[in-house]
């Protein structure tokens, strides 16, 4: 559960799993996150609602430790993130999935290749047995064991999203952090992407941070959503409160 | 103009940096012995057959090219030293070179900047590994073993050129050409050329990595990095060329 403070930032406590106070990262001149406060709790699934160019990518990659903010805390798991070893960094993504807007699957590498390579990164002690199963189960879990031996270019949109997600999942993460996950799919893809994003959160009892402008994907997977306006947390609250909010912001967003 | 100026001074010094992070990084424990030697596969043995062809038409042409002058000056015996000097010094290592160039360089440049635009390498640092050593380490350090040993493959392929050449017009017997190669060339020629084609390896190994990582721009900036990755790697082959004949000459091995 997080707790307010009399300044307005939001402190974690037990059930938090990322803790973020007074974020801010700027480019150049232009300042893209300005003193951004977030909490997220354990088994909760939050999303991050913007338009393109708002910060929203930025601020999970900042969570991830893959950009450096210019001032603010970013605690995740309990773990101050700034100053970090690179060791300690690499313990931390072991437990933290990331799904990237473009896949990010390893061209050169076939599909069980890909979902090896965080665990032979990981998990270096892991026996190649285990290592079949994992990939196997990822697999299934996302419906296409049949694709194991396919290079990523013989797959379509949607598989290569769920292979993705098969490869986010594989080290059974306790945090994800999705970024645009229905980006470029056709409606029933998004849907049924959701679905699987929503099934094996449970399955795997995950805490995830959606970012998204898919109002479908939305509705079906946010229990908190929060609204960031450049940079900053413009609003807070769940799917049906932010739809009735009388902001025009907020209402042009809900409306398109 | 100043602007041009100004951002040549700053790639000089981005590459510098890069170049420093290079050593850094390779000497650091950890090594990517596997990936290297995939790399070895994919950038050296995956290049020898333009490599081999290339220098035996080089071999040939230099040969038939060669011929009539030395007929002039009735010279016609000296054919086969006079070749294998030229051809083992000079031509042959600068040659692979710029075919490595661009065979390698375009192909490095396009594979990291591609990887680069679509996230490949972020998802790779997530993925607990440090992509610069996994790739970058690995692609240089492939690039700068391979080319010498396709240049030595290419001297030798160009010699067997040499030798049809010579018997196109005349006539010499295989036992007669290889002593007078072989009595021509020393190691004063042979190691020199080798030596240098272990810097030209590194050269086109680094700045097309250099090229490819940092990648901007998305698709468009993958084609401009394999562009440039090939331009400069080029250009870099005759600017160390330059100066390793100078080195040679200074040590009087020539």
């Amino acid at each position: 559960m997080s707790e307010k403070t009399e300044n307005g930032t939001e402190t974690e406590t037990s059930g938090t799993v990322i803790c973020l106070e007074n974020l801010c990262k700027s480019f150049g001149d232009h300042q893209v996150l300005h003193n951004f406060n977030l909490t997220l709790n354990k088994g909760e699934n939050l999303v991050i609602l913007g338009r393109s160019g708002s910060g929203k990518s930025v601020l999970i990659k900042c969570i991830i430790g893959l950009i450096k903010p210019d001032s603010g805390i970013i605690r995740v798991l309990q773990q101050d993130m700034s100053g970090i070893g690179l060791h300690e960094l690499d313990q931390i993504r072991s437990r933290l999935g990331f799904l990237f807007q473009s896949n990010a699957l390893y061209d050169s590498m076939t599909v069980r290749e890909n979902l090896e390579f965080p665990l032979r990164r990981h998990r270096r002690e892991m026996l190649e047995e285990e290592v079949d199963r994992l990939v196997e189960e990822a697999l299934t879990n996302v419906g296409l064991p049949h694709t194991i031996d396919m290079m990523p270019s013989e797959l379509s949109g949607g598989m290569r999203k769920r292979i993705a997600l098969a490869r986010t999942l594989i080290l059974k993460p306790e945090i994800i952090l999705y970024d645009e996950p229905t980006t470029g799919l056709d409606p029933i893809t998004a849907g049924e992407i959701s679905d699987l994003m929503i099934e094996l959160g449970k399955k795997y009892h995950t805490s995830s941070i959606i970012i998204s402008h898919d109002m479908r994907c939305v509705k079906k997977v946010a229990e908190k959503i929060v609204m960031l306006i450049d940079g900053r947390c413009y609003q807070k609250g769940t799917y049906e409160q932010l739809r009735m909010s009388e902001n025009e912001a907020v209402k042009k967003f809900f409306e398109s | 103009m100043w602007e041009n100026i100004k951002n040549i001074v700053i790639e000089t010094g981005e590459i510098t940096r890069f170049f420093i992070r290079f050593f850094g990084e390779f000497f650091r424990r950890g090594y990517e012995f596997k990936e290297m030697l995939r790399q070895c596969f994919f950038l050296g043995y995956k290049s020898l057959g333009l490599v081999v062809i290339t220098g035996f038409i080089i071999g040939l042409v230099i040969t038939i090219q060669s011929r009539p002058t030395l007929i002039k000056f009735g010279a016609e015996a000296w054919l086969p030293g006079m070749i294998s000097v030229s051809l083992v010094r000079e031509i042959v290592p600068v040659i692979t070179a710029l075919i490595c160039a661009g065979k390698i360089g375009s192909g490095i440049g396009a594979e990291l900047g591609s990887m680069k635009v679509t996230e490949q390498i972020d998802a790779m640092e997530v993925s607990g590994t440090n992509p610069f050593k996994y790739l970058v380490v690995t692609r240089v350090s492939a690039v700068t073993f391979m080319v010498p040993l396709l240049v030595v493959f290419a001297d030798a392929i160009s010699l067997y050129g040499g030798y049809l050449g010579v018997n196109l017009r005349g006539a010499i017997s295989w036992d007669l050409y290889w002593t007078q190669v072989m009595e021509a060339l020393s190691f004063g020629d042979i190691i020199p050329s080798i030596a240098k084609t272990f810097f030209f390896g590194f050269t086109i190994g680094i700045i097309s990595c250099y090229k490819g990582y940092t990648t901007q721009h998305g698709t468009e900036g993958v084609g401009r990095s394999a562009n440039a990755a090939v331009v400069i790697s080029s250009l870099m082959v005759f600017i160390l060329d330059l100066v390793a004949v100078q080195i040679t000459d200074l040590l009087q091995l020539i």
